[in-house]
Parts: C-alpha cells; sequence; structure tokens
C-alpha cells in the first residue's frame, strides 16, 4: 500500500468516524449519568429521515440539521419519560424505540415523497459541502505532512470539525464544571446527589436531552453530509458500534475520540477490498469485511477492554426514599 | 397505594398496554391519511377471515412462538437475547446442511435430525456471547447484537459461495429432497377438513406448542429452572444459595439459542423447502415483544404469537391491497414492546388510580 492510497484510506476514516464519534459522546452523556441508551441506533435513524427531509424541503442543510436534532429529542425525551419518569427498563426502553424509529422513517418518507421509503437526492445548499481549511493548498506540496493536511485533515463538512471539537469540550464540561460533577455523581450515587438538594430527576433528563442533540447532529451528518439523502436503515447498527466504542473507552471523552477512528478505520477497509488484499496477499471475501467492524467489536469487548467498570448506578432507576 | 389484584396484574395490565399500542398505531395511520378502520378490515379480512388466511396467521405465529421462548428463557435468566435472529438464521444453516445431506427416507426421519441440527446451531451462535458474558462481563446486549449482524454477512457468504448450486443466479440453496419435505396442515387428516387449500402453516406448530408445554415444566417444575428463575431474580441470592453464575448464564442461552435456532424448521424446512438469504425475516426481534407481551411465561407467549401472527399476515395484507408501506409492522412492534416491557410501570400506576376510586366510592357507599 502507497502513500497516497493511506491517506485516502485514511480520509475515508475520518469521514466514517463522525457518526460514531457523535453518537458514542451522546451515550456518554447519558451513561455516565446513569441512563442506559441503546437507543442511540434509533435516533440516529430518526434524525437522520427528518434532516434529509427537511432540507429536500427547504434546500438548506442548516434547516435539515434543526430538524434532525428536533426528532432526535423526541425520542430522547420519550426514553426520558419511561426510564426516568416511569422507571422502566432502560434496556427495552431502547429496542422499543429502535423499532418505532425503523418503522416510522420508512412510513413517514413514504407518505411525504413517494420514493420508496427515501427523501429525495440532495445537492448544492441542501447538504454540508467539503470545507479546504485555511493554508490546505498552499502546503500541499510539502512533502509527507502536507497531502496529509490537505487529503485527511481538511476537506470535510463542518460537522466532522464540530464533532472532534466536542470532545475536548465534554472533557471540559464533564471534569471541569459543577454540571459535569453532578453528571457524575448522578450515575455513581443518585442519593448523594439527592440529599445534596441537587434533583436527580433534572440532571438525568437534562443527559438525556444532551444525547438527544448529539444523536440529531450524527444522524443529520448521515443524511446530509456523509450521504445526499436519507434512505431505509441507513444507520446500519453504527448506533450500536458507538456504544461499543463507549465501552472500550470506558466512558472516557478522549479515548471515545480514539474507539470511533478505530471502528472508522475498521469500516474504511471494508470499503475497500482490494487494499486489504494487497495488504495481506489473500482473496478475502466481501461479507468477512463487511462482518469485520462487527468481530473486532466482540473481539475488542472480549479481549482488550481489561475491567470496564461502567457507571455504579447505570440502568438502575432512582427510587426517592419517602 | 394499593396493589393491584392478581388477576388484573395478569389480563388488564397486558390488555391495556396493547391498547394504548392500538390507539397510537391509529393516530399513526391518521397522520399519514390512512384510515385505522378502513386498515383493521382489511388486516382482519386477511388474516381470519379465511382458512387461507388462518394458515399464514398461524404459520408466522408458529415461528414467534419459538422466538417468543427464547426470549423467555433468557429473561428468567436475567439475560436480555438479543440475538434471536442471528441464533435462527444459523440454525436455518444448521436445517438446510441436515436436509441436503442426505437422501431423506420419510420425513419423520428428517424432521428430528434437522430438529437437532437447527436447535445445535442456534445454540452454537448463543454459545459465544454467553461465555463472553459469563467470563468475560462483555454485555450479552452488545455482543448479541453483533452477533446478528455478523451472521448476516455469514449467510451471505454461506449462500453465495457455498451452498449456492452451480448455474443458479439467486443466492440460495438447492431445494430439499422429497423426503425432507414436512407436511402442511393440508396434508394431515383432520385439520384438512378445516384447510381444503395448501397454506404455509405445517406440522412445526404441534412441535412449537409442544416446546411451549416443554419451557413451562423446565421452568417450574424442574431443579434447572429453579436455579435459572433464582438467578435471574437475585445473583447475590442464587450464588450464596451455590447456583454456580457461570454455568447457569450458559445453560440459558444454550436453550434460548436452541429454541430460536428451532424456528427454522418453520420456515426453512416446512415453508420455503431452500435456504434463502434473511430467512427469519425479522421474527427473531418479533421475539421480543411476543415474550414481554405474553409476560414471560409460555401460555401467554403462545396467545401473544398468535397475535403477533395475525398482525405480521395483517401487516403482509396491508402491503398488498392498500397503499400503507409493510413497515407498519415494525411499528406497531416496537408501541407494544415500548407499552408491555418500558411503559408497564406507567400503565400500572394508571390502573392502580382507577382501582383505588372504586374501592373507595365502595366503601363510601358502605359507610
Amino acid at each position: 500500500m502507497d502513500y497516497a492510497t493511506l491517506l485516502q484510506v485514511l480520509d475515508t476514516t475520518v469521514r466514517l468516524a463522525t457518526p460514531l464519534l457523535l453518537a458514542c459522546l451522546a451515550g456518554l452523556y447519558s451513561e455516565r449519568a446513569g441512563i442506559f441508551d441503546i437507543g442511540l441506533e434509533g435516533k440516529m435513524l430518526s434524525a437522520a429521515m427528518s434532516a434529509g427531509a427537511v432540507a429536500a424541503l427547504t434546500g438548506s442543510a442548516w434547516a435539515g440539521l434543526l430538524a434532525g436534532i428536533g426528532a432526535s429529542m423526541l425520542f430522547a425525551a420519550l426514553h426520558g419519560l419511561a426510564a426516568i419518569t416511569f422507571r422502566g427498563n432502560q434496556l427495552i426502553s431502547g429496542v422499543a424505540l429502535n423499532f418505532l424509529a425503523s418503522g416510522l422513517t420508512v412510513l413517514i418518507a413514504q407518505a411525504m415523497f413517494k420514493q420508496g421509503g427515501r427523501t429525495p437526492p440532495l445537492s448544492g445548499d441542501a447538504r454540508f459541502n467539503p470545507v479546504t481549511l485555511p493554508g490546505a493548498e498552499a502546503l500541499r506540496d510539502v512533502p509527507l505532512i502536507g497531502p496529509l493536511y490537505y487529503e485527511v485533515i481538511s476537506g470535510h463538512s463542518v460537522l466532522v470539525y464540530i464533532a472532534f471539537l466536542i470532545v475536548p469540550f465534554t472533557w471540559w464540561v464533564l471534569f471541569r464544571t459543577r454540571f459535569g460533577l453532578r453528571l457524575r455523581a448522578v450515575g455513581e450515587n443518585p442519593a448523594a446527589v439527592d440529599t445534596a438538594g441537587v434533583s436527580v430527576i433534572g440532571l438525568r433528563f437534562a443527559a438525556v436531552a444532551i444525547t438527544g442533540i448529539l444523536c440529531g447532529v450524527a444522524g443529520a451528518y448521515m443524511a446530509t453530509a456523509l450521504q445526499a439523502g436519507f434512505g431505509r436503515e441507513m444507520t446500519a447498527g453504527r448506533g450500536y458500534i458507538a456504544l461499543a466504542a463507549l465501552i472500550f473507552a470506558k466512558w472516557r471523552p478522549v479515548a471515545a475520540m480514539w474507539a470511533c477512528l478505530l471502528f472508522g478505520f475498521f469500516q474504511a477497509l471494508a470499503l475497500r477490498p482490494d487494499v486489504v488484499q494487497s495488504v495481506v496477499q489473500m482473496k478475502v471475501p466481501v461479507p468477512l469485511l463487511d462482518a469485520l467492524p462487527y468481530i473486532l467489536t466482540v473481539l475488542v469487548l472480549a479481549g482488550f477492554v481489561g475491567k470496564a467498570i461502567p457507571p455504579r448506578a447505570g440502568g438502575q432507576p432512582y427510587v426517592k426514599e419517602r | 397505594m394499593d396493589r393491584l389484584p392478581r388477576w388484573a396484574d395478569l389480563t388488564l395490565v397486558p390488555l391495556v398496554s396493547l391498547l394504548f399500542a392500538a390507539v397510537i398505531s391509529a393516530l399513526v395511520l391518521l397522520s399519514i391519511g390512512q384510515s385505522p378502520t378502513e386498515a383493521l378490515k382489511v388486516m382482519i379480512d386477511g388474516a381470519l377471515g379465511s382458512p387461507y388466511g388462518w394458515g399464514y396467521t398461524l404459520y408466522y405465529a408458529t415461528s414467534f412462538i419459538f422466538t417468543g421462548l427464547a426470549v423467555t428463557v433468557a429473561f428468567h435468566a436475567g439475560l436480555f437475547n438479543i440475538g434471536g435472529e442471528g441464533q435462527a438464521q444459523i440454525g436455518g444453516l444448521g436445517v438446510a446442511l441436515v436436509c441436503l445431506s442426505l437422501p431423506w427416507p420419510h420425513w419423520t426421519v428428517a424432521l428430528a435430525a434437522a430438529t437437532a441440527g437447527a436447535a445445535l446451531f442456534g445454540a452454537a451462535w448463543a454459545a459465544i456471547p454467553a461465555y463472553l458474558q459469563a467470563k468475560r462481563g462483555s454485555h450479552i446486549v452488545i455482543t448479541t447484537i453483533m452477533f446478528n449482524y455478523i451472521a448476516a454477512a455469514l449467510m451471505v457468504y454461506v449462500l453465495v459461495d457455498v451452498l449456492r448450486p452451480t448455474g443458479q443466479m439467486d443466492p440460495a440453496s438447492a431445494r430439499f429432497p422429497v423426503g425432507a419435505q414436512l407436511p402442511a396442515l393440508n396434508d394431515i387428516p383432520g385439520f384438512s377438513l378445516i384447510f381444503q387449500r395448501p397454506v404455509p402453516a405445517n406440522i412445526t406448530l404441534l412441535i412449537a406448542l409442544a416446546m411451549a408445554v416443554v419451557v413451562w415444566a423446565l421452568l417450574w417444575r424442574t431443579r434447572l429452572g429453579y436455579q435459572i428463575r433464582a438467578f435471574g431474580k437475585s445473583e447475590a441470592a442464587a450464588k450464596y444459595a451455590g447456583i454456580n453464575p457461570v454455568r447457569i448464564t450458559i445453560i440459558a442461552m444454550l436453550i434460548s439459542g436452541g429454541l430460536a435456532g428451532m424456528m427454522s424448521i418453520n420456515n426453512v424446512m416446512g415453508e420455503a423447502e431452500r435456504l434463502l438469504q434473511n430467512s427469519s425475516e425479522g421474527a427473531g426481534f418479533i421475539g421480543i415483544a411476543v415474550a414481554l407481551m405474553g409476560r414471560n411465561h409460555p401460555f401467554g407467549v403462545v396467545l401473544a404469537a398468535l397475535l403477533f401472527g395475525f398482525l405480521y399476515q395483517g401487516g403482509a395484507e396491508l402491503g398488498l391491497w392498500t397503499s400503507i408501506p409493510i413497515e407498519m409492522r415494525i411499528v406497531v412492534q416496537g408501541l407494544v414492546i415500548l407499552f408491555t416491557g418500558a411503559l408497564d410501570m406507567m400503565v400500572r400506576m394508571i390502573l392502580e388510580r382507577l382501582f383505588a376510586l372504586v374501592r373507595s366510592a365502595k366503601a363510601v357507599r358502605a359507610a
């Protein structure tokens, strides 16, 4: 594999890691506050459909983004209602919302556009188009670093840069602000937070709402940046891979970024069977490459995680003593 | 607050949950400009209006009994097996390998062997997530989901590159030999009086009902069943009582995977008579809704499977005769899981209020 091919694969890695990263950070807020969320997938899917539909109708990618966030927040609110208010099983609520999103997105897209459950193809301002970073053209001819900057770091949509900026921001919020301290406390020992006179319910709903926003951006990115429109089941398990990345990263923001880049790299490899075959010098069946991200997820969960200790109150509804 | 009487907890809670799901489904239909009453009429006509419709409803119900029982057994051990879909598809591979391996002399022999193959392959696919959960602490929900995707990719490979006969275009196995073809309900004396036209529901229905009894006996009449339920109720207490958590986790998942795999004798051997891509068609996921709706009891599972058989056949009729997309089935499925599984506390709170009102009204009258 030559340097140019490597750069191509890395470029794809960044593009594919972005939705994973956004969903992974979304899950981070929720799980740090003690609410399991396997409904990341459904939230992304509903956001992708809404973003695709509204972008197609208005011709504005930003309007699509807002619509995506709105749809995802609606699902997050339902999850909060079931998991926080009515103290239901958080895993089952997530599964239910995933099915709901899977069916509703096709139903609504079909009712609106009559194109077999897709939204119309987007172009121009209805998509988030690549941005060239300052100096990318000028530095292009510098050996090694120039092409790396030009190909891999520059030339993505603005949402990609937002996603990567949210990583340090999340670290700052969680570990350097009072809100973050309380958020983490409510995932470890909600009774202590309650005793201190802070609302457990309020904090958990805030966390679930942040999850909704970030999943909304992830879904909108899928439909208006990575691809040009919504297609049925277009998230293809990314919500679950993001969850695996979250566990792999032990619920830490910067580690989450590296984990998502790793899983994004696996997905990029699955798209380039020719590269994989030239590296391993063997014919590799394409289905194996398709399954690779999932197989590696299992391997990662099984072997290299070490002791991944989830937030202690994760998955348990909080009951105030009377 | 007063507790609900037992009969209300067992019957009213699922019925009211179902009512909520039905109302929201109707609202969904209205919002996409369709008539809910018209849709219900098409569904009832198509699924229950004729022996032919019943033949399909029972065919789907058969699959859902298996996958519902699979989820139920895992639930009792405190495990949430979302991998029924993958286990069912790999179970289908087991059925196909058995059926294609020999020129079977009679369907009874083939059925016994294929059932064993289906259960074995399904259980094997559940074994790795089970081991990882028991020994490495990797969460079973995530691993079984990953295994669904891996199973789907594996089946693409197997059907395109291994089992596909040379010269055939579509990715599917060869047809099974005549000796491996199961009698449909219209071939069975007694049933044939009702089902005069060929229907897909077949002898597997009886096996599914028998398995419901077996699972009931296993869970409530054997030492292993007691251990599974004790482990599911409280892991700490079960450990203290000398129950080995690794053993129970693995055994419960093997049984669960085996049951999910066994659904493939219904669709692969009984209906398609060859292995097709995506053979289980989402039945593994429906098992979750069926188990929740059936309150994790085999008898409830059979009833809930019938209901979902109706929804499935009715939903297919909707896709055929109306402009409502077939995905409406998935919406209903999600709503049923939401109300019976995640919002059951809400339903219970509403009912408790109602019962308290009735009681206080009675008390006032008595005074």
